[in-house]
């Protein structure tokens, strides 16, 4: 079902572990996917990031055979992920955001429980060790914290020896230890050839993991690639630390003295970028001629400048640069009426229907 | 490659961790084994009740076994599936390779084995400690039929609600249909007594098709043919009607 020319860079043949093409997914009307087409390689760990609404999880659940689509095709191992799921099951491993595990039930017990569907599992006991959860076997889910939890359902996720394994926030609620040890469990899984599909908010989870990363919003793909790539188109801006503090007069000053020595590209703004003396100039590009007016107009006011960066910035603000540009309203051309969705989508407000989906 | 185990083993694996948290609710052992017997032992001993013709303890066994089938199969097995669908239990089985016929054959299991052993604890008591002998004319198959029967109908409306109405409204409803049907089921008090139009409604509920069917088995007297076809008719309807209406997140 791949369409050649239309998905993304990598997508065909027998080296797609999940095969997404112009995937739409509709609660009440309103499309909550709307047109998505990705790829996870064999082998490969794809993030998949994106705002609140963004049809993160409604994506994962069609792509875990919980719901089916309203228009597009889904192959999970060349399998449709909703008829052939009697197939499937043994192969996928699942991780929901919601874990699925009953209070009463103790850690251990739990995990051997889904051991004991598989004919060849992994040993729980060696995989609670590897999640950091062998003092927890014994005790029952209701006293397991957000983060033990989470670390059992990801076990649950891993014992069958899955082929493909499906983490919707593997990290969310995990203390820094935590995150920590669950990411060296995914990043393990590539190396013994496991595809991974995982969504998060946690963009540290995607520098650390992903071999690639697609962003949505609003229910589209917004940008997909590896870090590097995504990172490739980020805008520079010129951030810098002064040992002091410039008033809102000396910033209209600063940009003033910018904008005169000639700087290209519009008229530059210094604006606040937290606390303890950091800036940054919005409005234009860095250039050795920006960088020298700065130092200059430093000097000239006898105020050190501590730090001084012309970089393309971090992950998260390409992130907020390629939702915010996708969101921002005239760039987007959107059919019936989806542009309010991903409108809200941007702003951060829940959209119901996958919350209420969920449930 | 990754591949499921046999069913019956991916069944008795389910069945078993069913059981072990049925035996960790208190509330689960209260209702299921030691009310039934606890009703039995206090009405055969304390003569509050209108006697008819057979003693105490023949009336009131048929019922506290019909009692014991209620609660395990529709108040236990109801509340309990309802709160794994809220904690959304049964839908990461469901992307488990245990099938959904697997999942319900083990809830159906372990019913099984609860029933059976609230049965010999209130067979036992009676016989040990309430002088019960079973009728010389008594029919195991008629029982045999009302308890799978009556299983059935339980447990599909118990599953009706638990697959469509959050957990506490169906724990509320549950616990009290539970006890409408232990005054008008023909547990303790004897059906005839109840006045009309009551009676006749109370022996078109599952619950007095139960017991009656139960006392008919018990007795080796009476007609059974009739509870049995209300039962069955009332296990049938609850049951296309939950697997119409079933939401299992």
């Amino acid at each position: 079902m791949t369409s050649p020319g239309r998905g993304p860079a990598s997508a065909s043949g027998a080296g797609v572990a999940v095969a997404v093409r112009d995937l739409v997914k509709r609660y009440d009307g309103r499309a909550v996917v709307d047109g998505l087409s990705l790829d996870v390689g064999r082998g490969e760990i794809l993030g998949l990031l994106g705002p609140n609404g963004a049809g993160k999880t409604t994506t994962v659940e069609i792509v875990e055979g919980y719901r089916r689509p309203d228009g597009g095709s889904v192959r999970v191992l060349g399998l449709d992920p909703y008829r052939d799921a009697r197939a499937l099951r043994p192969r996928v491993g699942i991780m929901l955001q919601q874990g699925g595990l009953p209070p009463q039930v103790r850690a251990g017990e739990i995990l051997r429980l889904y051991a004991s569907f598989f004919r060849d599992p992994e040993d729980p006991d060696a995989l609670l060790g590897r999640v950091g959860l062998t003092d927890a076997a014994m005790r029952r889910v209701k006293v397991l914290s957000g983060g033990e939890r989470q670390r059992l359902a990801l076990a649950i996720a891993l014992v069958g020896r899955p082929e493909v394994a499906i983490l919707d926030e593997p990290t969310a609620g995990m203390d820094p230890q935590a995150k920590a040890a669950t990411r060296d469990v995914v990043s393990d899984l590539r190396d013994s050839g496991v595809s991974v599909l995982l969504t998060t908010h946690e963009l540290v989870d995607l520098e650390r993991l992903a071999d690639r990363i697609a962003i949505v919003d609003g229910g589209r793909l917004v940008a997909l690639g590896t870090p590097d790539e995504l990172m490739a188109g980020a805008r520079r801006r010129l951030r810098f630390r002064v040992a002091g503090v410039l008033s809102a007069a000396g910033r209209v000053e600063l940009a003033g003295a910018l904008a005169a020595m000639g700087s290209t590209g519009g008229a530059p703004q210094v604006e606040e970028d937290g606390p303890g003396g950091a800036y940054r100039v919005d409005g234009v590009e860095p250039t050795p001629r920006l960088v020298a007016a700065l130092a200059d107009w430093c000097r000239g006011r006898d105020l050190l400048l501590v730090e001084m960066r012309a970089a393309g910035g971090t992950l998260e603000e390409r992130f907020l640069e390629l939702v915010g540009a996708a969101g921002g309203g005239t760039s987007r051309v959107a059919g019936g009426g989806t542009s309010r969705v991903a409108g809200a989508a941007v702003n951060g407000a829940p959209a119901g229907p996958i919350d209420g989906g969920r449930r | 490659m990754s591949s499921p185990a046999a069913l019956p083993r991916m069944v008795a694996s389910q069945a078993g961790m069913e059981l072990r948290l049925t035996a960790r609710r208190g509330e689960n052992l209260f209702v299921t084994l030691v009310l039934p017997a606890a009703l039995l032992v206090f009405f055969a001993s304390v003569p509050v009740l209108p006697s008819e013709g057979p003693s105490a303890v023949d009336f009131l066994l048929p019922g506290a076994v019909g009692l014991a089938i209620m609660a395990t199969a529709f108040v236990n097995l109801g509340i309990a599936t309802a709160f794994e669908r809220g904690y959304g239990v049964l839908k990461r089985l469901g992307g488990s390779p245990l099938p959904r016929s697997g999942l319900l054959a083990a809830k159906v299991a372990a019913v099984a084995v609860v029933e059976g052993i609230g049965v010999a604890i209130l067979v036992g008591v009676a016989a040990l400690a309430l002088g019960w002998r079973p009728d010389p004319s008594i029919a195991p198959a008629v029982i045999a039929a009302a308890v799978v029967i009556g299983t059935f109908a339980f447990a599909s409306l118990g599953l009706l609600l638990a697959g469509a109405l959050r957990p506490e409204a169906t724990l509320a409803i549950a616990n009290a249909v539970f006890v409408l049907f232990l005054l008008v089921g023909g547990v303790i008090l004897p059906i005839a007594k109840l006045p009309e139009p009551l009676a006749t409604v109370a022996r078109a509920l599952p619950s007095g098709a139960l017991t009656d069917a139960l006392r008919a088995g018990f007795t080796g007297s009476g007609d059974a043919l009739a509870p049995l076809l209300v039962l069955g008719a009332w296990g049938v309807v609850a049951a296309l009607l939950a697997a119409r209406t079933f939401r299992w997140e």
